[in-house]
């Protein structure tokens, strides 16, 4: 299967490479790539949020499976990034509970203070705001955003800006 | 699934079935039609098109027909309302982000949507949005995309995964984003990636190179048999006013399914190349084109003339029955005894001990079922995809499959143990002692010589045992053996780990008809059906090998391509006063050395018989009329004998010589003698050997001319010499973009990749193409020097030019 991962193979960092051992000793020996997931997250946080195809192939190469299931996975979940983005990953969600509760105003606000669109990154790399988010199920906290997988609730214009303006 | 047998109701009729089987297995096999798109009956069920939906009594809501099993009293209504609303509005469903481009579509008129659509769609949409629209890739020269039209039925992934073993198309993204693609650039590799284009039930994927030139109805169609492996796949061309424009798979479960190669699809885009299609006679040294009745005469003339123990007939094993019987019978009547088709045969030491024919030594399907298998010097991917996929099937259902060879060929089954050498005789011959050990069996003294010293490695015993403890263990021999000067040994000793593990022993040859050209008689040593002669005449080894040679007749011959000493082939050809050669395809090498050239029919214009590895008769009719003014090549041959005045040469049509050359094998008495073979030397070792494939688009004049083959990865990879990084090193070429090869007088010079797969020691520089033509020995010692710079031009371009 390793055929083509072969060409642009890169090696993933030790770090990585532990966290797939990790992970892989949660599934049977002959079902690798149950870990893939959990593979393709630990080489995204490694390389600054996103992955890239030689990573994805490294990965694929490790978990004994072709190149292209490993992209299918990749693109599938939203929490995965194919393209380069920015270091912060912000995410609001804008689905019922949100919305009804003002998380379009939140958005807006949020895509202002950046002066980058949904989906887009800030010119300096700091700041990665996501295209479209769903239920992140904090429904009693709306409207809530994610930075960097910690939640944010009830917010409010001043609080969006406190949260983006410490990050680093 | 249990064997448990139930009743099931289908629109009324009462139905037997097998207790879990699924839904629509039954009603295909009643010939009740259920609409469907991602359902494929060689593929694993995944439901997700959902418009095989139809309703079964007392489930709520419909169930999908190809994921339902039935169980015993079932009652299912197909086109009841409730069906039939679900199946509109799957339709409906499918129709929103499908184009409506059906009059530029090349799929239009045999398109499955396009089909259905017709039954279960709407006059008029009420989708009024925007479409989708997804972006093309380009997946390499054999496949066109128009992904926009795509209906994510998956079963081109499925093939993939599945089939041909080598997932390379995806589904990327989610939901609407959802794309079928390889995701990044590149190009589908599979030697079997056409059959996607026949399951694709959309225009989406279609036929690169025939795209735009037919429309569906205007086609006629012609079940016809591929003549291009020794598997004899069952195709049907598609021709357009007496030319072929197609070619797809015929179903034929016994030998290749419902799946073709890519040579057998895309093979008949060489049939209009660097045609002959006027009989040629060279005067004085000058090429002019004749007519029949002037080119006949001169020909007989010419073979009357010379001195017949110093002529050499040579055909090839791709030919009809009907061509190699009357090619035998002209020798004959030429008292010609020096008569042969194995041009790819490195050793004819023990010719006389060999067995009536080389074949597969059982059906394929029986090859499906073994459960231990040993592969020795064949890279049987590429020579025999469909032989390939059979052993995968065995592979994936649990045989231990064994591979001795000079490289890691990627095989796409499972592999339990693989010894990889330079010298595939050196780790047979460990085998072979270790099988002994093992078996507690005697080798014959002949063997026991011949591989005398031989180290014996934990691999070798470990695959002796595996053998050993097979139920239904085969073993099998392939090309890259054959090409060897130590063949004899190599076969020898496989046939004796046959005996000792109570194997079935094997060849695989690759040429359509090698079964057809030994039974044929088209040997210097024996006669139809194995019958003894009178005088044995020269192998093609010898004639070739000698420089007093005067005359050769050619049948569907390039012997500077053909043959295992492409440099002696064309040394004893340009030597030779008098070369007649039959051919369908006209080349500068062949405007060199011959002086009479006869158009012959290629195969898709001439009726034809072939027997295939399992030594299953096949044949077909011709589909279209021959090109310009060439003939069959029975009539040729037929006339050819006329001219010589022979007797008997009066047949009326390809089915009188059939009927003889049928009758003649069944009634020859096979004179095979049950002596000890005499078996060649081992080859001695060497600092580097040449792998000399046969790629898989090189193996006959018609795939060589096909260019969409040619620009395939495999067709550029069979033009790069590659090796061991290793070797790479240890000889100082890591800085060379290009090497020369040196092999006697022969030099080639050609890109230069590493390719780690390759066993250290050899040197893959392949066979079979302008390139290499002046080179020696396919499997023999070579050296390789670093070359200056890119050269300026090839010996290919220096033809066309």
């Amino acid at each position: 299967m390793a055929e083509t991962s072969r060409q642009n193979a890169v090696s993933l960092s030790d770090h990585v490479q532990a966290e797939i051992r990790a992970a892989l000793k949660r599934y049977p020996a002959d079902q690798k790539r149950s870990a893939v997931q959990s593979a393709l997250h630990a080489a995204q946080h490694d390389n600054g949020g996103y992955l890239t195809v030689a990573l994805m192939d490294a990965v694929a190469q490790v978990l004994e499976m072709s190149p292209i299931e490993v992209y299918e996975v990749a693109t599938f979940y939203s929490m995965l990034e194919t393209e380069p983005v920015g270091r912060n990953s912000v995410s609001v969600c804008t689905n019922i509970s949100c919305m009804l509760r003002g998380a379009d105003d939140i958005l807006a606000h949020v895509e202002n203070r950046l002066g980058i669109a949904r989906g887009q990154s800030t010119a300096d790399g700091r700041v990665y705001l996501k295209c479209e988010e769903e239920c992140l199920a904090a429904c009693a906290g709306a409207p809530m955003m994610m930075v960097n997988h910690v939640y944010y609730e009830n917010l409010t214009p001043e609080k969006v800006d406190e949260i983006l303006d410490n990050l680093d | 699934m249990s064997d448990e047998r139930v009743t099931i109701e289908v629109d009324g009729r009462k139905l037997e079935a097998t207790k879990g089987e699924m839904l629509i297995r039954v009603t295909d096999a009643a010939g009740i039609s259920i609409p469907r798109f991602c359902y494929h009956k060689k593929l694993s069920v995944v439901a997700n098109c959902r418009m095989c939906l139809v309703e079964v009594e007392k489930a709520p809501k419909p169930l999908p027909a190809c994921a339902t099993p039935v169980m015993d009293g079932m009652v299912v209504h197909t086109r009841s309302e409730k069906a039939v609303d679900a199946q509109k509005g799957t339709m409906e469903f499918l129709l929103i982000n499908h184009p409506l481009d059906c009059p530029i579509c090349d799929q239009g008129g045999e398109c499955e949507l396009q089909d259905l659509s017709l039954g279960y769609g709407e006059g008029v949409s009420r989708f009024n949005e925007g479409k989708r629209a997804v972006r093309d890739k380009n997946i390499g020269p054999l496949i066109a995309t128009d992904m926009t039209r795509c209906i994510h039925c998956t079963r081109c992934v499925r093939f993939g995964d599945e089939i041909a073993g080598i997932r390379e198309l995806g589904a990327t993204g989610r939901g609407e984003h959802m794309e079928i693609g390889t995701y990044i650039e590149r190009s589908v590799d599979s030697e079997m990636s056409g059959n996607v284009i026949d399951l694709c039930p959309v225009g989406a994927l279609t036929n690169k190179p025939y795209r735009y030139t037919a429309r569906p109805w205007e086609l006629v169609q012609h079940a016809m048999v591929a003549p291009h492996d020794a598997v004899g796949s069952n195709i049907y061309l598609h021709s357009r006013r007496g030319r072929v424009m197609r070619a797809v798979p015929r179903d034929n479960e016994q030998v290749n399914e419902t799946w073709i190669s890519d040579r057998d699809r895309y093979g008949h885009f060489g049939q209009y190349e660097q045609r002959l299609e006027r009989p040629m006679l060279r005067e004085n040294g000058q090429w002019r084109e004749v007519e029949w009745e002037v080119a006949l005469p001169a020909a007989a003339k010419m073979l009357r003339a010379v001195d017949a123990s110093r002529m050499g007939m040579l055909a090839s094993a791709a030919s009809s029955l009907e061509e190699l019987h009357l090619f035998r019978r002209l020798a004959e009547g030429l008292r010609c005894p020096n008569l042969d088709h194995r041009l790819g045969l490195g050793d004819f030491t023990d010719q006389d001990s060999a067995p009536l024919f080389p074949d597969l030594g059982q059906s394929l399907t029986s090859l499906e079922q073994a459960d231990s298998v040993l592969i020795v010097g064949s890279n049987v991917r590429k020579d025999l995809p469909i032989v390939h996929h059979r052993l995968r099937k065995a592979g994936l259902r649990g045989a231990s499959i064994a591979v001795i060879n000079p490289a890691d060929f990627d095989f796409r089954f499972p592999l339990s143990h693989q010894c990889l050498a330079a010298d595939i005789g050196v780790e047979l011959a460990g085998l072979t002692v270790a099988v002994s050990e093992l078996t507690d069996s005697p080798m014959p003294m002949n063997l026991r010589d011949a591989i005398a010293n031989t180290a014996v490695s934990e691999e070798h015993r470990a695959m002796a045992k595996m053998l050993q403890q097979g139920d239904k263990t085969t073993v099998l021999t392939g090309a890259l053996a054959e090409g060897r000067e130590d063949y004899s040994l190599l076969r020898e000793l496989v046939r004796y780990i046959a005996e000792a593990t109570d194997a079935v022993f094997g060849e695989l040859p690759v040429a359509a008809n090698a079964v057809g050209a030994w039974l044929a008689g088209v040997l210097p040593h024996r006669g139809p059906g194995g019958a003894a002669v009178d005088t044995s005449g020269m192998h093609v080894g010898e004639m070739f090998a000698r420089d007093d040679m005067e005359a050769f007749v050619l049948l569907g011959l390039e012997p500077e391509l053909d043959a295992v000493d492409a440099g002696a082939a064309r040394k004893a050809l340009r030597a030779a006063g008098r070369v007649v050669a039959l051919s369908a395809w006209q080349s500068p090498e062949m405007l060199e050395y011959a002086d009479v050239l006869l158009p012959v029919a290629a195969w898709p214009e001439s009726a034809g018989t072939w027997i295939n590895l399992e030594g299953r008769w096949q044949g077909h009719q011709g589909a279209v009329p021959p090109l310009g003014d060439s003939r069959p090549g029975w009539k040729v041959l037929r006339v050819l004998g006329n001219e010589l005045g022979l007797s008997g040469f009066d047949y009326l049509s390809p089915q009188d010589v059939l009927d003889e050359v049928r009758q003649r094998i069944s009634q020859a008495e096979p004179d095979l003698p049950v002596t000890t073979p005499v078996v060649a030397r081992a080859m001695r070792p060497a600092a580097l050997m040449r792998l000399g494939e046969v790629p898989l688009y090189s193996v006959d004049p018609m795939v060589r001319r096909s260019s969409p083959l040619q620009k395939t990865t495999d067709g550029v990879r069979a033009r790069q010499v590659s090796m061991h990084p290793h070797d790479i090193e240890r000889l100082g070429l890591t800085d060379a973009g290009h090497v020369e090869v040196r092999q006697g007088e022969g030099r080639a010079v050609m890109p230069l990749v590493a390719d780690e797969r390759l066993a250290e020691g050899c040197v893959r520089v392949c066979a079979g193409l302008a390139e290499t033509r002046e080179l020696g020995k396919r499997f023999s010692p070579v050296e390789v020097v670093a070359a200056e710079g890119p050269v300026a031009s090839t010996a290919m371009e220096q033809d066309e030019a």
